[in-house]
């Protein structure tokens, strides 16, 4: 069985070639090409065939005829199944609106993200903006659709209503500038023929089920899947030769964000454990997570590593890019160079303290990312409470993430300053600095950015995209044990046994690796007043998993504070990366 | 894999240029084929709907929205001015009587028995468009606007703030890599495009501005001095829509660099000329990079158009290094090693092998170069 998979990003179009071999399924081949949705060529099958042109080249296999794909192989020639995902073009860009922006404004943005939209705007009732300004908001956007939730079912009307009308005043047109805005409304059932009267000779509209239905349920599905249908339908059909693509595909086309949420879930479950996942892009950040099977994603639309690392720059601070620096810069020529990496973003370092900047600057975006969607992966708001009225509109506390650290079992890093970090030891510091995980918490990395394709496969073909994420796509590059609390420098964390080998004691303020290949069984004893992931001073055994890095013993403290004297900060810095071989000479 | 460097800026001395003219909404175009224009030639005009006010009618005569029909006294689609009469209730003998008069002048645009506010509709808001480059009028799209043709100098630059503006090209520096200052902003450059050396200094653009400068081209500015010109901080290079009151663009980046032998020889050769320049930049996948356009006169010989595209890169190919080390200097490409190659970072990349012009050999990343055509 042979399957082709393909990813139609803005730039690039991914395509990789998996093979059953003796029952199990492995890559065999990548190839890549321009994406050409855009001018001169506007047909985005050409980059897919670009593409294919160099797996061909790579294994011998033809696999076009005519310009058309061969399907199904027949002998040593074309494909059992083709597949893609896509977010050329800029991928789906949605408006959500609801009536208070932290209950139903959230819930639809929640349901927009996790079917792998970028959402430009929530337009509440309390968003803090006049009528007029939110019309003129939505009549710049031309998103590809607009998500309208608002009210529990049975609950008032008008609300809802109003929002509605603000967007049949607006007169809002598609990005793609063909036909109707496809509307979907998914809030209070009752207000369902009101917004049909307001909506319907305006926009193309679309009604489901409320995906807020009452103050203690969510219910995001329905959207979800409205969403993706409307995707193909009015996005993906008058997008640059996708009609021709559909027609090449065997699965519905995903937008690229949905295929690596469903991936990260697939694997959250079949493991059963808590997965924080990032791609971190030129442009922006994706942060996907499931805990407790609860899948949350957030994007970052400004915070990347080349189209917005100047943004990452202005949010993140001069000072917390320094902080990860071993050197002093000059701070004119600092504004410069990331100012010419943001105007030549396809530049790469070619000096080491060029490179160490870049990295640093990759640790603040993750660290911001996380912040939002930390920010965005809460439990529901909005239900009452033994509180007044307004407390339970603004119920944002910190405590209601779903993201809790210390329960969180693997990271996977993705996207090129993490998987093509030229020491693997990179990639895993710059994951431990930004997300500062507590307690035992597996590290991996994508190796070549395949999780969207395995994504959409996993839809037919689960076992085909569990054993290629396992095998070709998954590289482990260890374990951190990050024990939680502060304690005097030097002073004892925890005593550590690994395998049949001798005792390790971390001490406060260090940071070391024991090197470590596949699975071993673990004792942590932290000392007293100090959590190693169970409770403070909790011994307990574990089973860990090595890799290309090994076992990091991280005792730099959470909360984790770098030293505030510059001299000693920059000592520690290079302390630590000498311990895990970060840098060459250091 | 594929080629990795960056295929360079198109800097033409001579391109037939073909710009299309739209309004944002549909209108009425005032030129047809053939016609002359000038870049102020206003070529299509239209009317932007105007802002919506939203009144919320049946709160302020205290009734239910399902009463508000009756009440209105201006009905969908009727016009109304500032202070008329838009709804009111009337009790017995005229007590308890209430009326809502209107905010704006505009139109009745809605009025909602669901949620009992009405939509007012401000007048349209006229809009025309110039031709912003002079040329001729090749063709008329119906409503919409026009595309224009037309012979001359074409350059992009890798940055720049402030939209479409146009005015007589005027040096201020001697060389590409002088600095312009503000001693060198003379006070007759006012409603002009000033050319300046490797790098534009805060002071000069400030003097620029008071001088009521058109348009500011130099090599490199200081990303200080960026934030000072605008107010801020640049997070994202998408641009265009800044009012700062002149438009800026930088032909090499950020920083002291100077200004490519081509770009500045043509700018040289067009001194005295009419560019129109417009500094929106997007950098994001569709890049779009400032423009300056100088048009060749009638009694300029026209010339056969150059193949803007960049050529391949190979052995002998004249390349700009655009990033450090060595950023901005200039070399020629004495190898293309097909196998990747460790770079001092340690990552393993396709790399180039540089003659630099001080005579020293330099191996680096190809995403580190450009394509420089000769001049």
């Amino acid at each position: 069985m042979r399957i082709l998979a393909s990813d139609c990003g803005s730039t690039t179009t991914k395509i990789i070639l998996i093979e059953e071999i003796e029952g199990h399924y492995r890559l065999a081949a990548r190839g890549e090409a321009p994406t050409t949705v855009e001018a001169p060529v506007e047909d985005v099958t050409q980059g897919v065939r670009n593409a294919i042109l160099e797996l061909e080249e790579l294994t011998g296999i033809p696999f076009l005829e005519d310009g058309k794909l061969i399907k199904p192989a027949s002998g040593e020639r074309g494909a059992d199944c083709y597949v893609s995902t896509s977010s050329a073009g800029g991928g789906l860009q949605m408006t959500v609106g609801g009536v208070v922006r932290e209950i139903s404004g959230e819930s639809a943005s929640r349901a927009a993200l996790g079917a792998g939209a970028i959402v430009m705007d929530v337009v509440a009732t309390n968003d803090g903006r006049l009528p007029h300004e939110r019309i003129e908001r939505l009549r710049e956007l031309r998103p590809d659709m607009i998500l309208l939730s608002g009210g529990m079912d049975g609950g008032t009307i008008s609300h809802v209503a109003e929002i509605a009308e603000l967007i049949a005043a607006s007169d809002p047109k598609p990005r793609l500038g063909v036909g109707k805005l496809p509307v979907i409304f998914a809030g209070n059932r009752d207000a369902q023929p009101q917004v049909k009267e307001i909506l319907d000779k305006k926009v193309d509209l679309e009604i489901t089920e409320n995906l807020r239905p009452s103050d203690k349920t969510e219910n995001l599905q329905p959207a979800r899947g409205k969403i993706q249908a409307l995707f193909l339908e009015h996005v993906m059909a008058h997008a640059p030769g996708y009609k021709n693509l559909m027609s090449w595909t065997d699965l519905p086309i995903m937008p690229t964000p949905a295929a690596v949420g469903l991936m990260m879930q697939r694997v959250a479950q079949s493991h059963n454990i808590n997965i924080l996942g990032v791609d971190i892009g030129g442009a922006t950040t994706d942060v996907f997570s499931v805990f407790h099977e609860i899948f949350n994603r957030s994007v970052s639309a400004n915070l990347g590593m080349s189209y917005s690392i100047s943004n990452v720059f202005l949010e993140a601070g001069l000072q917390n890019i320094l902080r990860w620096v071993p050197f002093d810069l000059d701070v004119r020529q600092l504004r410069n160079r990331i100012k010419n990496k943001m105007i030549r973003p396809t530049t790469i370092p070619q000096e080491l303290p060029d490179l160490i900047l870049e990295q640093a600057v990759c640790r603040e975006a993750l660290r911001l990312s996380l912040i939002q969607h930390k920010l965005l992966a809460v439990g529901l708001k909005g239900i009452q409470k033994e509180r007044t009225i307004a407390d339970a509109f603004l119920q944002t506390d910190a405590e209601e993430s779903l993201v809790n650290m210390k329960e969180l079992d693997m990271i996977i890093g993705s996207g090129g300053v993490l998987s093509h970090a030229p020491r693997r030891a990179q990639a895993a510091m710059m994951m431990i600095d930004a997300f500062l995980p507590e307690g035992v918490t597996a590290l991996t990395v994508d190796s070549i950015f395949m999780m969207p394709q395995l994504g959409v496969l996993s839809q037919a073909y689960p076992q085909a995209a569990e054993e290629v994420f396992e095998r070709d796509c998954l590289v482990w590059l260890g374990t951190v044990l990050a024990p939680v609390g502060e304690t005097k420098p030097g002073k004892k964390l925890a005593k550590i046994s690994i395998g049949d080998r001798e005792e390790v004691e971390l001490v406060y303020g260090e940071l070391k690796v024991v090197p470590l290949e596949g699975k071993t069984r673990v004792r942590i004893q932290p000392v007293h007043g100090i959590d190693a992931g169970k409770g403070r001073g909790e011994s307990f055994e574990t089973e860990i998993q090595g890799g290309t890095v090994g076992f990091i013993l991280d005792g730099r403290g959470r909360p984790f504070k770098h030293p505030s004297d510059p001299k000693t900060r920059i000592e520690k810095l290079n302390e630590w990366n000498q311990a895990l071989s970060v840098y060459p000479h250091g | 894999m594929g080629e990795a460097y960056v295929p360079g800026l198109k800097v033409v001395r001579q391109v037939v240029l073909t710009k299309e003219r739209h309004l944002p909404l549909k209108g009425e175009v005032l030129v047809k084929a053939g016609d002359n224009v000038s870049a102020d030639t206003l070529v299509a005009r239209t009317f932007l709907p105007g802002m919506v006010e939203l009144v919320n009618v049946s709160n302020h005569l205290g009734i239910d929205p399902g009463e508000l029909k009756r009440s209105m006294q201006k009905q969908e689609g009727a016009r109304v001015e500032k202070g008329e009469v838009l709804a009111k209730i009337s009790g017995l003998f005229k007590l308890f009587s209430s009326e809502c008069l209107s905010p704006i002048s505009g139109k009745v645009e809605t009025i909602s028995h669901v949620t009992g506010k009405v939509t007012l509709r401000r007048d349209p808001v006229p809009l025309s468009l110039p031709a912003f480059i002079p040329g001729e009028v090749k063709s008329v799209i119906p409503d919409e606007g026009v595309v224009i043709e037309s012979q001359g100098a074409y350059i992009q630059g890798i940055f720049g703030v402030g939209g479409e503006t146009w005015g007589t090209l005027r040096f201020a520096v001697m060389s590409s890599s002088e600095i312009l200052d503000a001693e060198k902003i003379q006070d007759d450059f006012c409603e002009a495009i000033v050319v300046g050396g490797s790098h534009v200094t805060a002071a000069a653009i400030k003097k620029a501005l008071a001088s009521k400068v058109r348009g500011i081209i130099a090599g490199g500015i200081d990303d200080e001095e960026l934030r000072e010109l605008l107010g801020y901080d640049l997070g994202v290079a998408i641009t265009g829509q800044e009012k700062i009151g002149m438009t800026l663009i930088v032909t090499e980046g950020f920083g002291a660099i100077a200004m490519a032998d081509k770009t500045w020889s043509i700018l040289r050769e067009n001194e005295g000329r009419l560019a129109s320049i417009d500094g929106r930049t997007q950098i994001r996948a569709g890049v779009i990079r400032p423009e300056i356009f100088i048009a060749q006169t009638s009694q300029t010989s026209k010339m056969g158009s150059e193949d803007p595209q960049a050529s391949t890169l190979s052995i002998g190919s004249k390349v700009r290094i655009i990033r450090d080390p060595f950023f901005g200097e200039l070399g020629i490409v004495t190898a293309l090693p097909k196998a990747l190659q460790a770079l001092p970072t340690e990552a393993k990349t396709r790399v180039v092998e540089l003659q630099l012009k001080s005579g020293k050999s330099w191996v680096l990343p190809r995403a580190n170069i450009e394509l420089v055509e000769e001049s």
